[in-house]
């Protein structure tokens, strides 16, 4: 029986890892000499011919035509005719998985068998080479470059399906070091210590980009509109076209508007002044925060904090496939951050009740965790119902939910009553903090600031970090400035390091 | 104001003077060609002198090389396509401005090629699989320049224009009649190294030929969008000749070439030659050409195929019959299997041989990074005893 032959699959580019099987011009039975044109396949880059390096007759086609195979994968198989018996080649027909024969067969050179170079550039050469060695040292470091001459004589060695087997590691060494999805493969949600600049640009990118697709993308663009502006309603946070339409339209009113907003008109008092009754929301805002800000005496911290680890976190979360569909942010951690902070100083979560037989003081083992909502019949707060049995993700479903809902101006009154306890996010329009008034029957609000990249000191050295500002606002009557303090400075705590939350 | 011109009495060309006042540089210049496409001849007054030393034997010989190293070129394409080679820059189309050019060179000459002139390689007497130790990825060279004075192949666009301007202020200052002939393509032209070799050349009147094969597209991009006049044009910038051959005439380019030569040599300074020629292949295996031209522009290149139009004259004119071309077919397959079978034994150089290119002497510090790397293989092997031991039980 005659040796046969196994052409792989070359790299005809530079540093190309696949291509397609498009036309076979042989098949089985056929006499190819070499340089006969056998196959055209298609690659990234074009299509090409490829010229039989085998003189011979083909015994099989080993993959076929419309077939995507990576290179270095078997496509060939061409028996000798005639001389050259002293290669030891396999017979890919018996297709029982030959057991390897000696780990380092030397090849002859000077014969068609000398291992393709296929692939070859970016390939894990030490790793190659730390198979090599020692097996045989008598062609140890002798070999062609790149170490594939020592994975296509092993090969050679096995039947075909075989073969495939040290490409893998070929391959990634193909795939450029994406740092953020290193993260991703990092077991669990903690961060591991240190990390590289490289690391932290490739976060500042996630981060800052925005969800759209590309037709969005460039409507925002040619519309001079950032995205970042806009209020995602699409499935994890991305814009929709419908979000940009609507924020345009927004946008537009208001501009239409901006020229003749100086001008006397009509209708207004003495031509010049705009009279809008108070009512609805309008009336309720203003009635809960005279309630609020003259019946509490308000006491206000604010605290800065190292958000980068939050932010990482968040983008794991949202590569994790558990949390597919569901959006996520950083005020997902903040209110997971305020739960767990509001268990280890309860006087937070509580309310000043004045009863005949004098005031009390209600603190609540439950979390009725209250969201400040821009909607557009106002601001709203609407709280999640015992946010402290809820799971990670169950809680950004919720926040997901209470979002959407408040901003369909669809919050019902219930969504309102009862909260113990409430977080505002004014960061949105990029105002790093500002002073929060508590929501009327709590004690404690937190508002939370811009997140963005500030010059941070962090081991003596100032690195570029994602830096945002807490700010709490305390009922002096039942917040001491030392429980207000510890309060904050274990929400800071999270934010800073959320794999805290494990414990 | 009165004066509308002032005097340019800085220069002393009196021809080159004459030809800024009068010329349009975006004029096509003159193109030589000593053989048309038919393979009829042409007289040319001022070059013609410089190809009546060729006879039959001789232009046998230039079809000889042209046909050998088409016959090289497609052979280590395939190898390419087989994946025995990393890369290939194909020449086919330009086999005569290479021929041509490679045999009006004395041996003292010196070249400075890009990646693509391996007909000057062959002209130079370099082993042709040498060449493609570089492409296998086993060297970082593939042979000694010294010994056939063709230098390494230069990656870096343009940089051996620069090479080769200071080789030849090297040969002025030390009195040799040699001249060096930098090789580039019409993309490299556009290459600030060239730009600044030209100045220096021109400046120190350098015994240099800047020899230009526009081969009309630079990967992708036509010549035409790189420059809005012609470039041998280009040359009269820089105070010295610039002539346009028809690089697919083997003949008129030997003669322009020994012309620039004799010039250089003679100490009259540098010339730049724009050989007129195609790119009939990709611009690499990596590149895909259809993509970029139409297949009527190829064609109408294949016409003038330089090896189709010495065959002509060789058989109208009786100077070579069937019995020539067979003989050349059968040394150029012998080549194409040599070559084969040289790059299929080409062997990697050890790890250690890069210790040994730091410093001309020995230096305790390499010395003693290859003591480390040493010790560091040795642990691999170790390693593999063990790995190898326990597969066995």
């Amino acid at each position: 029986m005659s040796n046969t032959q196994i052409f792989n699959l070359p790299d005809v580019g530079e540093g190309l890892v696949e291509a397609e099987i498009v036309s076979w011009k042989v098949k089985a039975g056929d006499t190819v000499a070499v340089n006969d044109v056998i196959v055209e396949i298609e690659t990234a880059k074009s299509l090409v011919e490829l010229p039989s390096p085998y003189a011979g007759v083909v015994s099989e086609l080993l993959v076929p035509e419309g077939q995507t195979v990576e290179v270095g994968t078997p496509i060939i198989a061409v028996a000798h005719e005639g001389a050259e018996p002293a290669a030891a080649s396999p017979q890919p027909t018996a297709g029982a998985q030959a057991a390897a024969p000696a780990p380092e067969q030397p090849v002859p050179n000077a014969t068609p068998e000398a291992g393709p170079l296929v692939g070859s550039g970016p390939k894990a050469d030490p790793v190659r080479r730390r198979l090599r060695r020692g097996s045989a040292t008598s062609t140890a470091g002798t070999r062609t470059t790149a170490g594939d001459g020592s994975a296509v004589p092993s090969g050679k060695a096995t039947p075909p399906a075989a073969m495939h087997l040290p490409e893998p590691q070929g391959q990634a060494q193909h795939v450029p070091p994406v740092p953020a999805d290193d993260d991703a493969a990092v077991p669990g949600a903690v961060p591991s210590g240190h990390r590289g600049e490289a690391v932290q640009a490739a976060v500042s990118r996630l981060l800052t980009r925005v969800l759209a697709k590309p037709p969005v993308r460039k409507a925002a663009k040619d519309l001079g509109i950032n995205l970042a502006d806009i209020t995602p309603t699409g499935k994890g946070g991305e814009v929709t076209k419908q979000d940009l339409l609507s924020y345009q339209a927004q946008r537009e009113a208001e501009q239409a508007a901006a020229p003749t907003f100086w001008t006397p008109r009509k209708g207004l008092l003495d031509n010049r002044i705009e009279r809008i009754p108070v009512k609805g929301v309008r009336k309720a805002t203003a009635k809960a925060m005279v309630e609020s800000a003259f019946s509490a005496p308000h006491v206000s911290i604010f605290v800065d904090v190292d958000a980068s680890r939050t932010m990482e976190f968040v983008q794991r979360l949202k590569k994790s496939r558990d949390f597919e569909g569901v959006k996520v942010s950083p005020l997902l951690i903040l209110a997971k951050a305020v739960i767990w902070a509001a268990a280890r100083n309860p006087s937070v979560n509580a309310s000043w009740v004045e009863t005949e037989s004098g005031d009390e003081i209600h603190v609540k083992h439950f979390m009725n965790l209250g969201i400040a909502a821009a909607t557009p019949r106002g601001l709203l707060v609407p709280n999640i119902k015992d946010a402290q049995n809820l799971s990670l993700k169950e809680l950004a479903a919720s926040l997901n939910e209470l979002a959407t809902t408040a901003r369909a101006g669809k919050t019902k009154p219930a969504d309102m009553q009862h909260g113990t306890l409430s977080i505002t996010n004014i960061g949105a329009l990029g105002i790093d903090i500002g002073t929060p008034i508590i929501n009327p029957g709590e004690v404690a609000i937190v508002a939370f600031g811009t997140i963005r990249q500030k010059p941070w000191v962090v081991s003596g050295e100032v690195i570029p970090r994602w830096i945002t500002t807490l700010g709490g606002s305390f009922d002096h009557r039942v917040v001491d400035g030392d429980l207000s303090a510890r309060f904050m400075a274990d929400v800071a705590a999270i934010m800073e390091e959320p794999a805290l939350l494990l414990d | 104001m009165g004066a509308e011109h002032l005097p340019a009495s800085e220069f002393d060309i009196e021809e080159l003077e004459q030809s800024l006042v009068t010329s349009d540089p975006a004029a096509a210049p003159p193109l030589v060609q000593l053989m048309a496409p038919d393979g009829s001849v042409r007289e040319d007054a001022k070059y013609g002198q410089y190809a009546a030393h060729l006879d039959g034997d001789a232009l046998r010989a230039m079809y000889r090389d042209m046909a050998l190293v088409r016959r090289f070129d497609q052979e280590a394409t395939a190898l390419q396509r087989q994946g025995q080679l990393l890369l290939w820059p194909p020449l086919l189309g330009q086999e005569a401005a290479q021929i041509g050019s490679g045999s009006a060179l004395k041996p003292q000459d010196y070249v400075f090629p890009t990646y693509r002139e391996h007909g000057v390689a062959l002209t130079r007497g370099l082993e042709l699989s040498k060449v493609l130790r570089l492409f296998r990825g086993v060297s970082n060279g593939g042979w000694d320049p010294r010994e056939s004075n063709f230098h390494l192949y230069t990656l870096v666009l343009a940089a051996q224009s620069l090479h080769a301007v200071g080789y030849a202020m090297g040969v002025q200052r030390d009195g040799d009649d040699a001249v060096t002939v930098a090789y580039f393509g019409d993309g490299a032209s556009s290459e600030g190294d060239v730009h600044e070799s030209m100045v220096f050349a021109a400046s120190n009147q350098s015994p240099v030929v800047f020899f230009c094969q526009n081969n009309h597209w630079a990967i992708s991009v036509p010549t035409e969008v790189q420059s809005r006049i012609p470039l041998s044009n280009r040359a009269s910038g820089y105070g010295f000749p610039g002539i346009r051959v028809d690089g697919n005439d083997v003949v008129a380019v030997h003669a322009v070439t020994r012309w620039a030569l004799e010039r250089a040599r003679s100490g009259k300074g540098p010339v730049l030659i724009e050989a007129f020629t195609y790119r009939m292949s990709a611009h690499t295996t990596a590149d895909d050409p259809t993509k970029y031209r139409e297949a009527v522009e190829e064609e109408k290149w294949r016409e003038r195929d330089p090896l189709l139009r010495l065959e002509r004259y060789l058989r109208s004119t009786n100077t070579a019959g069937q019995d020539f071309f067979d003989q050349v077919t059968v040394e150029a397959d012998k080549l194409a299997a040599s070559t084969r079978a040289d790059v299929l034994a080409m062997e990697a150089p050890d790890f250690e041989d890069h210790f040994a290119n730091v410093y001309g002497d020995p230096h305790p510090l390499v010395q003693e990074e290859l003591e480390w790397h040493r010790q560091y293989q040795a642990g691999f092997a170790e390693d593999n005893a063990g790995r190898a031991e326990g597969e066995a039980r």
